[in-house]
């Protein structure tokens, strides 16, 4: 399998707080990878430093050979790269449907149609509510919305924060098991998670960060058994 | 009773104008959060394109109306775009990153240098464009009568024009919901693709564009203006927006008639002289009760 996505000793500071430290990992194409760590680890900076926000200090992002690390945010998400962010920032000012026309910017409206119902087969909960404001949505509809206009742009490599954030355990199914069958389409899906077990089960590799460093690495079921991981983030049983 | 019907037409005129120089104001404040105090100037700018243009216009012996409306429609409205733009590129994007009150001091300095610039290139004094459109319809209401001039017909027909193209714009195509996006999250409008400093300068030139709009329409109906007008219609119509809530829209135009309309009512009925007055205490008044103006949104902090 080849490489997608390559972080090479990645540095990142805001002011005198350094939040990544010599990070390096890899998302190798056709796989579900995860990142676990506790909230503050730095997991969101990692993927938002993707998109240069925040600039990388030191060290290298290299997706499919370029090194991405200084380009801006549109010429990233131009080249195949789409997020589903942390907070799921979709546009409240804007029905479902034109959220999800927000994600076809970088691949113009050529599949739109097409695109579009897939999502609403995919998320059925948003062709009830295809014209209703985004904002009067619950929170569970509204992570399915931000995964689903992520996807609009037919992304090599699908980002995901936190999918899990804030959502009641039976809608969290939900949304992995949704996930599961993206994947199964032979989506790319870099995964960050506090829900250890959940993004455990799904996810061929995994990485552990805690403070800014990547502490362990592993296949998910290793991930899964490993004690310090089990004491940390799966309760200690 | 003819007073009142007069002073309605000529109300919703000047406030229709008014509304076209707010939506400059609102737009640029929704998408990065400044008032930009040049944008009067901006109009100011237009005032003088449009004596440029029917100079040239008629220098190649254009005389018809509608070839010299629609050819300085034109001129001013690219060139005062264009001045948008630059604007923009000189003196906001450089900041974009600092403080408020740096891009305010900016904006503020740039107005000075409008002013500066074009007093100095076309001179103080007070300059003229002729008459193009005359006559006028009349009807009489009662024992008096109410008269509305082509021209004023011709304002509010392309100031609403102007106002309807642009909701549909903003509404329907596909820049507009990149400028929607880009206002309602910038962070989260660049990760989608979106090149948000292109869609902040398509912003700033088309609120130049309107600015344009109504210096074209104003300047054919007064005829006379000076390097300092945009001063105070320019104050007038971020009262204005700020009345409609500053950041909507729609706001901006109904703000603009609401404003024009009391104004002119106030004007005709009790005291010209303190219209002003009036039109400042309205949007104290409403500003008491509605902090966020008309349409706007209560302001919530993000975290």
């Amino acid at each position: 399998m080849t490489t997608l996505l390559e972080f090479k000793d990645v540095d990142v500071h805001y002011g005198p707080i350094q939040a990544l430290k010599k990070v390096s990992l890899d998302v190798k194409e056709g796989e579900i990878a995860t990142m676990i760590g506790s909230n503050g680890a730095g997991k969101s900076t990692l993927l938002m430093s993707i998109f240069g926000q925040p600039r990388i200090s030191s060290g290298q992002i290299i997706y499919r050979g370029e090194d991405i690390s200084q380009k801006s945010a549109h010429y990233v998400a131009s080249n195949g790269l789409a997020q589903s962010p942390e907070g799921r920032r979709i546009f409240p000012g804007m029905s479902v449907e034109e959220n999800l026309l927000m994600g076809t910017i970088p691949i113009g409206m050529e599949h739109c149609d097409e695109d579009m119902q897939r999502m609403f087969e995919l998320f059925p909960r948003l062709k009830e509510r295809r014209n209703q404001r985004a904002s009067t949505m619950s929170g569970g509809e509204q992570q399915m919305l931000a995964i689903a206009r992520a996807l609009m742009s037919r992304p090599k490599l699908l980002l995901l924060d936190e999918p899990s954030l804030g959502l009641a355990p039976i809608i969290v199914k939900q949304i992995f098991k949704i996930l599961e069958d993206v994947a199964s389409t032979g989506m790319t899906i870099f995964l960050v998670e506090q829900n250890a077990n959940h993004a455990l089960k799904l996810a061929d590799r995994g990485y552990v960060m805690v403070n800014g460093e990547i502490r362990l690495t592993g296949t998910g079921e290793e991930l899964l058994v490993n004690p310090e991981v089990r004491e940390a983030y799966l309760g200690g049983h | 009773m003819d007073i009142v019907l007069q002073q309605l037409v000529n109300g919703l005129t000047l406030g229709s104008v008014y509304g076209l120089i707010a939506i400059g104001y609102t737009m640029v404040y929704g998408i990065i959060g400044m008032i930009n105090f040049a944008h009067g100037d901006v109009y100011m700018v237009s005032s003088y394109l449009t004596a440029i243009a029917i100079a040239l216009l008629t220098f190649f012996g254009m005389e018809s109306f509608p070839i010299i409306i629609f050819g300085t429609l034109i001129f001013t409205i690219v060139v005062t775009g264009a001045y948008g733009w630059v604007i923009e590129r000189v003196a906001y994007r450089p900041l974009r990153n600092s403080s408020r009150l740096s891009v305010l001091i900016s904006a503020i300095g740039m107005s000075l240098i409008l002013q500066n610039y074009v007093q100095i290139s076309q001179g103080a004094r007070q300059q003229g464009v002729p008459t193009l459109l005359t006559g006028a319809i009349r009807f009489d209401v009662g024992d008096g009568f109410v008269q509305i001039t082509y021209m004023k017909l011709f304002i509010l027909f392309a100031a609403f024009l102007g106002m309807g193209v642009l909701t549909y714009i903003i509404q329907k195509t596909k820049l507009g919901r990149m400028c929607r996006a880009t206002q309602q999250d910038r962070k989260m409008a660049s990760i989608l693709g979106i090149n948000t400093d292109r869609i902040i300068s398509s912003v700033f030139v088309i609120g130049a564009a309107m600015a344009a709009l109504a210096g074209v329409l104003i300047t054919l109906d007064y005829g006379a203006f000076d390097f300092y007008v945009g001063f105070i219609i320019g104050i007038k119509a971020f009262t204005a927006a700020v009345l409609g809530g500053i950041g909507s829209l729609p706001g901006a135009m109904l703000g603009g008639v609401i404003l024009g309309l009391s104004e002119a009512l106030f004007a005709g009925l009790i005291s010209s002289d303190y219209k002003d007055v009036f039109s400042f205490s309205l949007l104290v008044i409403i500003l008491i009760f509605r902090p966020s103006g008309l349409l706007g949104k209560p302001e919530v902090e993000k975290v």
